[in-house]
């Protein structure tokens, strides 16, 4: 069916927009499992609590390199591939 | 001056965990996208090849006993044949599909050479556990990458391998230099921290 106002949208486009959409959400994903962990164990924030860490407790934090891995994916690897799907929906 | 162990793997398991995801990001999309732009298939192989040669100031700095100075280096040459073979095949200048093979034995010896230079049980602290349980994925993963060069287009390998290369990360990233694994703690191994 396709009128000015309903338009059914090709398969093979609503395959390309999921994959788009799951790639889309690996990095803020991986984001939000590395803020799960601050929360759970603030502790390896040093961060929050820097008075008497050393330098390598204070450099290194896990939560933060997962989040920072998270971002990295996003910006580097998603981004561009995501646009690129969606380059291919809108040429559909 | 050097970073406490535990730190090393947290390190390595970031690098892991964005390898990890670069590769379920590949399967997704599928090879013919994957390949629209040519940094991309260098990617994977480059950051596997990149770890192997950060893996030779671990093997300098970290050097307990000869078994982890033997075992470290073994390590490192694996990865950068691995990820040198992966290379020269993205790059076309490799053309026989058999080598492939380097990244099944380079995993394979990845995972000896973390199950070699533990010598204690696997209940004696966390990091023992894991280092057996990371040594014991790494060949399971071998067998992935090698079921890989005879079914090269296998969804269900590939995301076996990219999975097991995301749950690798998480297993570095629980890694304490002194810590009790599920309530076992050896006497011999000293007082937890942190």
């Amino acid at each position: 069916m396709e009128s000015q106002l309903v338009r059914e949208h090709p398969a093979e486009q609503v395959y390309t927009s999921t994959r788009a959409r799951i790639v889309a959400l690996l990095g803020p994903l991986t984001v939000v499992a590395g803020i799960i962990w601050a929360i759970v164990q603030p502790a390896r924030l040093t961060l929050l609590h820097p008075y008497h860490q050393g330098f390598w407790w204070l450099l290194i934090e896990g939560p933060l390199l997962v989040a920072i891995a998270g971002i990295a994916f996003a910006v580097f690897v998603a981004r561009p591939l995501v646009a690129e799907l969606e380059g291919d929906d809108g040429a559909a | 001056m050097e970073p406490p162990s535990e730190m090393v793997h947290w390190l390595f398991g970031m690098c892991l965990l964005l390898l990890g995801l670069i590769m379920i990001a590949e399967v997704i999309v599928g090879p013919e996208v994957w390949r629209r732009r040519a940094w991309r298939i260098y990617l994977w192989p480059g950051i596997a090849f990149g770890l192997g040669v950060l893996m030779w100031p671990v093997m300098t700095f970290f050097t307990n006993s000869a078994i982890h100075m033997v075992a470290h280096g073994a390590w490192a040459q694996a990865l950068m044949v691995m990820g040198g073979a992966e290379l020269g095949l993205a790059k076309g200048k490799l053309t026989s599909r058999w080598w492939k093979l380097a990244t099944p034995v380079g995993l394979a010896v990845s995972g000896g050479a973390f199950l070699v230079h533990e010598q204690n049980g696997w209940f004696f602290a966390r990091s023992a556990f894991l280092h057996h349980l990371v040594g014991w994925t790494l060949i399971g993963a071998s067998l992935f990458t090698l079921a890989l060069v005879f079914r090269p287009r296998s969804v269900f390998f590939k995301s076996a391998f990219a999975l097991t290369v995301v749950a690798l990360s998480v297993m570095l990233f629980s890694d304490r230099d002194l810590a009790p694994v599920f309530g076992h703690l050896s006497p011999l191994a000293g007082p937890p921290h942190r």
